[in-house]
């Protein structure tokens, strides 16, 4: 039986490189982290950090030219429904299937469940995202905040090992966004599920995630592992939310930090 | 010179006297606006002045006017419903056969670069070449008849299909294929679950573009072929009207074209989009 604290994820000294047209781009150097079972943990770090390569590294989705990502023991070493992901794009969303159909396909090409109890864990999933009158709905008519709620329904529905996000609300009006991380929030309270969490804001970091993985950029190397676990909605007016929000903007921008304001 | 405003909050105003906030259209501007309604007004039109122009020219040799094609259509309504049988039955062989070549080939191209490749350099070859030109090769190789269609058809669809459906994958964005990849979906599951919905715009053009490459080979392959063979389909029916000089004949030929034409394209077709790529969003 899994608990709550078990070591998931283990990313032991990875170096991911990739191609363009004319340069070898290494995007993070040497990077090591452990995400345990109910861990809200985020990758936090300027653009250029490899963030998102890092995630796509655990996604499977590119190999790493040194170190290891294992989960649960087993090495990454394909794309695979135990660690889904959840894009930045509205357009990760099957335009050809309905609101219903797009959570139901992962249960269904996957073969997890038994037919009867996917449609039954398809249909709660959209009940708790809060989408239950528009199951019928094409994505094309869905807003943004909407098709990224059908996305992460879809993605949870599937009960993967660990729930992969790539700055999944960045594309979201500022509103919506705060609305969003509000849901993932009371969703998590609700289900205790694992996260890894992209992002480049740093309240969004504060607020979302249990534990911060601070990256440096070109190329991404750890900076430092914050707990961040005691900030939440409640305490964003507190002292020690503005501290750490410094403390972390410290770390992101050494070299601002030592200019005096 | 700028003055203090004052600030305000208040509640909003009541809107329910403009009743509902949806309402439908009046039922004359909803038929005046109905697609179908002003196809067919189109048409309508043209077969006016069809009729006009006809009887003005009053030369039925050269030509005869609609109502005089609609007389002889009727009375020829056997002949031509199987001439048109054997074209469809060429047209509906050829079509499936090209339609197939087409899927393994993209198939081919999807899995690999060489495919791809091997593809790419085939469609250059020989989309520009005029299935026509063929025949004369089809007539050696495999004589006359249903065999020498269906080799033309298939090379007037195939490469239309081909060029559209790869231009169709390598447009499907990346987060939709990583998304399919993240379900462990590979292979032809990952074509025919992922690749094929994502890229059915450009596939139904293809296969749009395919059927009208076929229907025009076929029609003018069977005037060529027409001569000889006592099974031909509505381009023989054409040809042996013209041979006697019976335009009303040839009229009702080409009309028979055009029908079949409109009818695949204005039923088949919209139909296969209403209930596709515009129910999806995909296309306005």
């Amino acid at each position: 039986m899994r608990a709550e604290g078990d070591c998931l994820l283990e990313v032991n000294g990875v170096t991911l490189q990739y191609k363009t047209a004319r340069h070898l781009v290494t995007a993070t150097f040497n990077v090591d982290f452990n995400v345990r079972e109910g861990d809200r943990y985020v990758i936090l770090g300027p653009s250029g950090c490899g963030k998102s390569t890092l995630l796509k590294a655990v996604g499977g989705f590119m190999a790493p030219v040194e170190g290891s990502v294992r989960i649960r023991g087993r090495d990454v070493r394909e794309p695979g429904p135990d660690r889904m992901m959840v894009f930045q794009e509205f357009e990760q969303l099957m335009p050809w299937k309905t609101v219903e159909q797009n959570v139901l396909f992962p249960m269904k090409v996957t073969h997890k469940f038994p037919r009867k109890e996917a449609r039954q864990r398809a249909l709660s999933a959209i009940d708790k995202v809060k989408l239950t009158p528009f199951r019928d709905i094409y994505p094309h008519m869905l807003s943004g905040g909407m098709k990224m709620r059908v996305a992460i329904a879809r993605a949870m529905a599937l009960e993967p090992d660990i729930l992969l996000m790539d700055e999944p609300f960045a594309a979201l009006d500022a509103l919506t966004r705060r609305a969003m991380q509000q849901e993932l929030l009371a969703l998590w309270n609700q289900l205790r599920f694992t996260m890894l969490f992209v992002t480049h804001s740093i309240e969004e970091a504060m607020i979302v995630g249990s534990r911060i993985l601070i990256l440096t950029p070109h190329p991404g190397r750890v900076r430092a592992e914050l707990d961040t676990s005691m900030f939440d909605f409640s305490n964003l007016d507190a002292p020690e939310f503005g501290a750490m929000a410094k403390r972390i903007h410290g770390l992101l921008l050494d070299d601002d930090a030592k200019v005096p304001a | 010179m700028s003055t203090q405003r004052p600030e305000f909050e208040r509640s909003p105003i009541d809107a329910s006297g403009i009743g509902d906030i949806e309402r439908p259209l009046p039922l004359a501007e909803r038929i005046l606006r109905n697609d179908a309604v002003q196809r067919a007004a189109i048409i309508v039109l043209l077969i006016v002045i069809w009729e006009a122009y006809a009887r003005w020219l009053n030369y039925a040799l050269l030509f005869p006017t609609f109502t005089d094609t609609i007389r002889v259509a009727w009375e020829d309504k056997g002949e031509l419903a199987m001439r048109v049988a054997a074209t469809m039955r060429a047209l509906v062989i050829g079509y499936a056969a090209g339609l197939a070549c087409a899927a393994v080939l993209t198939t081919l191209a999807v899995a690999s670069e060489f495919g791809a490749r091997f593809l790419s350099t085939l469609t250059a070859m020989f989309n520009p070449l005029p299935a026509i030109a063929l025949l004369p090769l089809a007539l050696i190789w495999f004589g006359l008849g249903t065999p020498s269609l269906v080799f033309v058809i298939v090379h007037s669809v195939l490469w239309a299909v081909a060029l559209n459906t790869l231009t169709g994958f390598r447009a499907v964005p990346e987060t939709l294929r990583m998304s399919g990849r993240n379900l462990g979906l590979r292979g032809v599951r990952y074509v025919v679950l992922i690749l094929i919905p994502a890229a059915f715009p450009s596939i139904l053009a293809g296969l749009k573009i395919g059927w009208a490459f076929a229907w025009r080979t076929l029609i003018a392959a069977e005037l060529v072929f027409g001569a000889s063979s006592r099974s031909g389909g509505l381009g023989w029916y054409i040809f042996a009207a013209r041979s006697e000089l019976d335009t009303a004949r040839v009229f009702a030929g080409l009309l028979a074209v055009i029908v079949i034409g409109l009818l695949v394209e204005a039923v088949i077709f919209r139909a296969i989009e209403a209930r596709t790529v515009k129910l999806w969003g995909m296309q306005r």
